[in-house]
């Protein structure tokens, strides 16, 4: 399975790893076209968190025990038992943050229309996520693990 | 003979079921539904009045979920009694099931107050698609209705109709809105963002009579308030409350207070009988005694921990607490936990509050544990402090910046982070 962990060490929180996750995650892939024009705007799936002289890049880790599915109030969270992955549907979404109570790494968070949610998808289109293929320091690792 | 009878098909059936194939491929598993279409979601009949949803993506699981999981589902039928010494259920049909493992996973009913009128046409009250259907079909025809009871269900049915373009008046007896999860603070906040979208708040009042339609008395019309002011409406809806359906149990040996009790495996007082949800009175890991506490995540997780242990694989319930998140009226609130404490001296209390906004965050803690919080308009990260709550971890070392922009996981101590992300 595919897993992103972070070198706390490396990471300098310079917020590239967020900027190239909204960028993936935009219609256009452009970043001027995504951050003015598109709407709903992308946002991104990571969240930079700073204690000097600590910073980490924080993004959902796809919990073998998956407290937001168990969670989800519309089914809209599921276990892709072949990959090991988290998936969230945005068309079932209702948009209730009952994950967002229940996701202890706070990795979920609303998307930019206040009406579903946004979280890491391990960027399914790219052998490698944005994040981890751009941190200019390596502070990211993409590892395949055992279940 | 069936190995596993579940008797409901909802959140709490439906894990239920996962979980024992999960464990027992091959064993056969039989579900009885009242409802012909059980697993929907029942949080979303909200989002279906308001059509933001529809039958389709309503769905919890898919149609095919009975087929997929090898369930022989009884749908459209009632259970009417069970002999639990003879380990036999009978239906409403005439059929009788034999059954080795039994989940109650009945769910509740709503509570309709007794009172003048309330048997007219256009009464409704709102836990299942079916009056869900029923009130949708009356919309086209009406401009205005009543909201009996400002909990989460009255909310959720007031945000739904007045996206529907109904003029609604909201009554709730309380003195603040959704009384169980908000304190004054933040029921002040939230009725500020309601009353902006036209909708009527009328609190510390109820309804003492449902008046009928002039020229037709069988129709709702309006209705008369303890301080004998007559609102006119076309529709009300009576969002008082759900008890728990304990009927099939209720002259057995299975112990019931309110709700049907289970141990830490969700085992009944009667051995191979199990309940879940709201039917039930389960563990609460903050008070650390049973509880009612009607919730979609908990009935399901209490659902999927009865299925593995009915399945043989012994699972302890680690139980839940009061806690609630909503986006109703577009103001995200995620409550947890005890958030007002009576006796305040005992109590730390840590507040953010911007009105203007509106945000406003509150964090209550006992000797340096937090016991409940209530983050209402800003809701990111309500998930860290939900797992300091659940592992009563001590915060006396982060106190202060539990509350700042810069809280994250990265302000827990070392060893909290460091064992976090081991995880794969
Ligand atoms: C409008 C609304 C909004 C809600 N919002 C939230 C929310 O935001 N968050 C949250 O956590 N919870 C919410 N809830 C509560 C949540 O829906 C319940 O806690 C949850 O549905 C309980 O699941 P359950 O499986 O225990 O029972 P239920 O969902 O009540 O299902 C029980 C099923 O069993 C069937 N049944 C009962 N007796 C029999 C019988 N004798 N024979 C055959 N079938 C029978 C019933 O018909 C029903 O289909 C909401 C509820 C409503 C109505
Ligand atoms: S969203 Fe949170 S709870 Fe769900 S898998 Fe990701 S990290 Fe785990
Ligand atoms: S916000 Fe969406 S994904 Fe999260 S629990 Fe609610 S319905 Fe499920």
């Amino acid at each position: 399975m595919k897993r992103i962990s972070v070198k706390e060490d490396a990471c300098i929180g310079c917020g590239i790893c967020q900027v190239y996750c909204t960028l993936e995650h935009s219609k256009s892939k452009d970043a001027i076209k995504a951050y003015l024009k598109e709407d709903p705007k992308p946002v991104s799936r990571i969240r930079i968190e700073t204690n000097k002289p600590v910073s980490m890049s924080i993004r959902c880790q796809h919990c073998k025990d998956t407290p937001c599915v168990y969670a989800c109030l519309a089914g809209a969270m599921t276990l892709d038992k072949k990959t090991g992955l988290v998936i969230h549907d945005p068309e079932k979404c209702m948009g209730c943050w009952t994950c967002i109570m229940v996701c202890p790494y706070g990795a979920v968070k609303p998307d930019s229309s206040g009406k579903i949610i946004a979280k890491c998808d391990l960027c399914p289109n790219l052998d490698v996520p944005a994040c981890v293929t751009n941190c200019p320091n390596d502070a990211l690792l993409c590892e395949t693990v055992e279940e | 003979m069936v190995k596993y009878l579940i008797i409901g098909g909802s959140a709490g059936g439906v894990g239920a079921v996962e979980a024992i194939r999960e464990v027992d491929p091959t064993g056969t598993i039989a579900l009885i539904s009242e409802e012909v279409f059980p697993q929907y979601s029942r949080p979303m009949i909200s989002e279906f009045v308001s059509q933001e949803a529809t039958l389709a993506t309503m769905k919890y699981r898919s149609e095919q979920f009975w087929k997929k999981h090898n369930v022989h589902a009884y749908t459209g039928k009632t259970a009417l009694n069970i002999d639990f010494d003879k380990k036999i259920v009978k239906l409403d049909d005439g059929q009788k099931l034999e059954y080795e493992k039994l989940l109650l996973a009945t769910g509740g009913r709503p509570v309709v107050p007794q009172m003048d009128g309330v048997t007219k046409e256009g009464v409704f009250t709102f836990t299942e698609l079916a009056s869900a259907e029923g009130i949708t079909s009356k919309l086209q025809h009406a401009k205005s209705a009543v909201v009996l009871g400002g909990g989460l269900i009255g909310v959720s049915v007031a945000d739904a109709l007045v996206k529907r373009g109904i003029k609604i008046t909201l009554i709730e007896l309380n003195d603040r809105l959704i009384h169980v999860v908000l304190d004054e603070k933040a029921s002040e906040l939230a009725e500020t963002v309601i009353k902006a979208t036209g909708t009527k708040l009328i609190l510390s009042q109820t309804v003492k009579q449902i008046l009928g339609k002039q020229g037709n008395p069988n129709e709702v019309g309006g209705v008369l308030l303890q301080d004998d002011t007559i609102i006119s409406c076309d529709l009300v809806v009576l969002a008082v409350g759900v008890n728990p359906r304990i009927e099939l149990v209720e002259d057995s040996k299975v112990e019931i207070q309110k709700g049907i009790i289970v141990d830490r495996f969700m085992q009944t007082n009667i051995p191979d009988v199990y309940a879940c949800g709201d039917a039930t009175e389960a563990h609460d890991f903050l008070v650390k005694e049973n509880r009612r506490l009607p919730l979609w995540p908990l009935a399901h997780v209490g659902g999927r921990v009865a299925g593995y242990n009915m399945a043989g694989q012994t699972t302890e319930y680690e139980g839940g607490t009061v806690m609630s998140s909503m986006n109703y009226f577009r103001l995200p609130i995620i409550s947890v936990g005890k958030i007002n404490p009576e006796d305040s001296s005992e109590y730390e209390i840590l507040v953010d509050v911007q009105p203007e906004k509106p945000v406003y965050r509150k964090i209550v803690l006992k000797d340096d544990v937090i016991v409940g919080f209530i983050f209402l308009g800003e809701v990111e990260k309500a998930g860290i402090l939900f797992r300091l709550i659940k592992n009563q971890v001590n915060v006396a070392e982060v106190k202060e910046k539990l509350l700042s922009k810069d809280f994250g996981i990265i302000s827990l101590p070392e060893t909290v982070r460091k064992e976090m992300f081991v995880v794969h």
